[in-house]
């Protein structure tokens, strides 16, 4: 089952995710986004990362998405249908990325990782990921917070209109 | 063959790929923004796989927490200087943008 | 108000002048009653210190209070091993007292410059300084180490500086604050060697350690002659800083100063800031060292004295009057009776001070008149300065009831006392004499200015009484020139609250050998006995009577001449300095100091400087010329290397650059992603050699 599972969200994932990267749509691109981020979602799952699953479907599928939706939206003609997108040097980037890819994936594989056997406790990790948090993150967590705060205002700030 | 270590780590190889192919090749500034979140999204798998079969407790998906935050600042910076560009260039190919002032 | 209380108060007091000096300097420019900010300081400091003298004085009389911590320690040096240094503050009687003179003079003056100087176009900028002045005399008073005085001491020296060329667009301002400050850093000299040997003596610069090492037989090089000689090396200091002779040629120059500074700083606090040194190291001071004290003193008493008799400026004239008191001061530390020259200190501070205030006074309402040939008959125009400057002048010139006839009698009585027990009888007539002097010239003064017919009509029209803000510490001063301020009794301040109770100074602690004869030890138990032996003692109570008649009798002629001078007309001076011309000239250009300085000196330096310029000129220039011609002829072969050979190699790397330049132009192509795609292929590159 297990194996199963595995299989399906990974051919999820980097299916959608190949449609991102080819389609010349790019609201399909966007569409394709969330089946990607749904995939990897469920790998997260069969990691039991609960949590992060979750956060991931909540702030990626319900923020960032949306917000390159409005991004699209905003920066293309609505009327003209021309919500399209160019490449560029498709092909050398191809054979370029393939090698990178193999080599990669490669050095990965071959390399001897120290690992044990995977061993998940389904329980939920919330109260664990809570308590570090709190405790031995606590200053980067609140450094976070701050940071949200100054993206919020830089944002709008970078966005308001020029008077 | 059951599912290791290593099966995870080609899938976020694979999306790294994807991502880093996204970003050369498009001309669009909001697909280099997606192909910016498959890197992210990628080293956030390995990070909770590394994780879970290191054996490191929740640190890795507390990392891969604060990734998440930093991507969605990210996301909101850069869709914010998008927009700015749109309205200085009227475009947001990124190729046609090679002037620092208009 | 406890220990702590006291302290922390003191060291509040020490400091919050510089914070009024920051913010006055800093803000002064933009915000135009800034000044109003330092006057609050200035009350703050003075009410402040009145209650630490009152509380001190009434409560904890005999009780010494210092408080000091470790500021720099050094561990195994050299020559001195383990080291600390310790900053601290010493509240003992005569600490408490200064710094109320000091601030107390300090405030009036305040209040006194805000009509003295309204007009002037940097009118904040000089309350700044003297905020800053009252900063650095306060940490004088305060300290209880000689490295701290030290470095006061020249801030002191700094503000007066500053304040004497406080109206720089006037050459002679600027010329006068320039000799201040050099002839100060002459004494200034001397005082820091007196603190090296100190220091590499008994390691530590605190005074109480000193005396007890000293006490203990501790003494420089072994020898009581290094002893002798680092107390005069002190004492340098003080002559530099109280303008004794023969360093005593800047403090007339130095009234080219605003008046409320001459008042301040160049008659009542700074330059007694020299006799509060001498105090201070009495007790380390040998007989020799105190006779040398005690000559400085009676010649600085003296000549200043003859010169005030001649001089037409009013404010040159109390110029050389304080010199002349501040050698009272020294010379009566000088003869061992130190209670009483702190005593004139105080006294002198408030009369003086008042003495300058009121020509202030004068010169603000004469429309800046200094010279008295222009003045005459002010008395009516100006009723509260003319009063109070009288009461100033009995002061100063020793006639009972007022403050100055108390501590002026005790130095007197002080003097004969000494050439009793020692034989130096020349130091009681000098003395006696410059009270006649005193007198005569003071009273000359007043009568010149203030009585009589006006001599110059137009002036005297346009005269007019000062504001309110320069009459009140006129009165005020006048108020603390009187006998009761400092003694129940108005002829003798022997058994006064002041001298009897209030004046404590420690006992000399010089071996036996080498200090007057008539200091005694301090007891062995450590109570506060008297300074001086048993017979010295009877005999002062003794000779006090006739020093009293004396000291009157001296007064009153020194009075009665100068009115019978200026006043009736019975004698006339213009005939008798026709007779007696020489001397006449001689006091009439200060004995010549300033010519003769020029001439040893400045001149002196001049051909010095002459002579090195000339072996400038020929012989390091000639080295110079010869070693330039050498170079020229290696530079012409190192030129000829550089033109084949270097300049070959810079050229062929020059081409080699450009074609590489040529060919990474390519991958400049200002597009993001192109620069990506190097970015990957390099990583493919890493990944394969490293991991």
């Amino acid at each position: 089952m297990y194996d199963v599972f595995f299989y399906i969200f990974a051919a999820i994932t980097i299916l959608s995710a190949f449609f991102v990267v080819t389609t010349k749509n790019v609201i399909y691109a966007v569409y394709s986004l969330l089946l990607t981020f749904f995939g990897i979602a469920g790998i997260y799952v069969l990691l039991g990362a609960d949590f992060i699953a979750i956060v991931q479907i909540i702030v990626y599928v319900g923020g960032i998405l949306i917000l390159m939706i409005f991004g699209v939206m905003l920066t293309n003609k609505i009327t003209s249908v021309e919500i399209k997108t160019q490449t560029l040097f498709v092909i050398p980037t191809a054979i370029g990325v393939g090698i990178f890819a193999g080599v990669l994936i490669a050095r990965m594989i071959t390399a001897n990782w120290r690992t044990m056997p995977l061993n998940i406790d389904y329980s939920t990790t919330v109260y664990s990921i809570g308590a570090s948090l709190l405790s031995d993150y606590s200053v980067l967590f609140i450094l976070l917070g701050i940071l949200l705060l100054i993206t919020l205002i830089g944002a709008a700030s970078i966005a308001r209109k020029e008077d | 063959m059951s599912i290791g270590l290593n099966h995870f780590l080609i899938v976020s190889g694979i999306l790294f790929s994807l991502g880093i192919f996204a970003i050369v090749t498009r001309k669009n500034a909001i697909m280099v923004l997606m192909g910016i979140e498959f890197i992210l999204n990628a080293s956030n798998i390995n990070f909770i796989a590394f994780s879970k079969f290191g054996n490191f407790g929740v640190q890795g998906e507390v990392i891969a927490l604060f990734v998440i935050v930093l991507a969605a600042c990210e996301a909101a910076i850069a869709l914010a200087i998008v927009l700015n560009i749109y309205k200085q260039f009227t475009t947001v190919n990124v190729d046609e943008i090679n002037n620092l002032k208009n | 108000m406890n220990e702590n209380l006291m302290i922390n108060l003191s060291v509040i007091a020490l400091f919050i002048p510089l914070i009024g000096f920051f913010f006055t300097v800093v803000l002064g420019k933009r915000i135009k009653s800034m000044y109003l900010f330092e006057i609050l300081i200035i009350s703050a400091v003075m009410i402040i210190s009145a209650l630490l003298a009152f509380f001190k004085l009434a409560y904890y009389t005999d009780a010494v209070f210092i408080a000091e911590f470790t500021w720099i320690k050094i561990q195994n040096l050299p020559v001195f091993g383990d080291f600390s240094f310790n900053l601290g503050v010493k509240l003992d009687n005569i600490s408490v007292i200064m710094l109320f003179v000091v601030a107390a003079i300090s405030t009036l003056v305040h209040y006194y410059s805000i009509a003295y100087m309204k007009g002037d176009k940097r009118y904040n900028r000089f309350f700044a300084y003297l905020g800053i002045f009252t900063f650095s005399m306060n940490g004088i008073v305060l300290t209880h180490n000689l490295l701290m005085m030290y470095i006061f001491w020249e801030l002191v020296g700094l503000s007066s500086y500053l304040l004497i060329g406080f109206w720089y667009e006037k050459k002679s301002a600027s010329d006068a604050a320039k000799k201040a400050f050099l002839v100060n850093r002459i004494g200034d000299m001397g005082m820091l060697a007196g603190i090296l040997i100190v220091f590499f003596t008994f390691h530590t610069f605190t005074f109480d350690e000193i005396f007890g090492q000293v006490a203990s037989g501790v003494l420089p090089f072994n020898s009581e002659f290094w002893l002798t000689m680092m107390g005069i090396l002190l004492f340098c200091g003080a002559i530099g800083k109280s303008a004794q002779f023969p360093l005593h040629v800047w403090l007339p120059d130095a009234m080219e100063g605003p008046t409320p500074v001459s008042a301040l700083i160049h008659a009542a606090t700074m330059v007694a800031a020299g006799v509060y040194l001498t105090v201070r190291i009495f007790p380390i001071m040998t007989g020799d060292a105190l006779l040398f004290v005690a000559v400085v003193g009676m010649l600085s008493a003296f000549i200043p004295a003859t010169i005030a008799l001649t001089q037409t400026d009013i404010k040159r004239v109390l110029a050389y009057s304080t010199v002349s008191q501040l050698g009272y001061m020294i010379m009566a530390i000088g003869v061992g009776s130190v209670v009483y020259g702190f005593f004139h200190l105080v006294t002198h501070a408030f009369f003086k001070a008042g003495l300058f205030l009121g020509s202030g006074s004068v010169i603000h309402g004469m429309h800046h008149e200094q010279e008295i040939t222009q003045m005459g008959g002010l008395r009516k125009k100006m009723p509260v300065t003319y009063y109070t400057f009288l009461i100033f002048c009995l002061a100063i010139s020793g006639v009972p009831f007022f403050s100055g006839f108390l501590s002026k009698d005790g130095i007197l009585a002080a003097t004969a006392n000494f050439s009793i027990f020692t034989g130096h009888w020349l130091i009681p007539v000098a003395a006696f004499s410059v009270a006649i002097l005193t007198a005569f010239y003071m009273f000359r003064l007043l009568i010149l200015t203030f009585h009589g017919t006006p001599r110059n009509q137009h002036k005297y029209d346009h005269a007019h009484e000062s504001p309110k803000f320069m009459i009140v510490p006129l009165v005020i001063l006048a108020l603390f020139s009187f006998f009761f301020i400092f003694s129940p009794n108005p002829i003798s301040a022997e058994n006064g609250w002041t001298l009897s109770s209030w004046l404590k100074v420690p006992n000399s602690v010089v071996p036996e050998s080498a200090r007057y004869s008539f200091l005694a030890s301090a007891p062995a138990d450590g109570s506060s006995g008297s300074l001086y032996t048993h017979e010295y003692v009877e005999s002062s109570h003794h000779i006090h009577y006739y020093v009293l008649f004396g000291s009157l009798l001296l007064a009153g002629i020194g009075i009665l001449f100068a009115y019978l001078f200026y006043q009736y007309r019975k004698l006339n001076a213009d005939k008798l300095t026709g007779k007696i011309t020489p001397l006449y000239t001689f006091s009439r250009n200060k004995w010549y100091f300033d010519e003769l300085y020029q001439s040893t000196f400045v001149a002196g330096t001049m051909r010095l400087a002459g002579l090195l310029a000339w072996f400038d000129s020929t012989i390091v220039d000639g080295i110079v010329n010869l070693s330039a011609s050498v170079t020229r002829i290696f530079s012409r072969i190192s030129g000829a290397f550089d033109n084949y050979v270097v300049d070959g190699l810079v050229n062929l790397f020059a081409t080699l650059s450009g074609m590489f330049g040529l060919i990474l132009r390519r991958f400049q192509t200002g597009r993001v992603q192109v620069y990506l795609v190097f970015v990957l292929f390099s990583l493919i590159v890493l990944i394969l050699t490293f991991a």
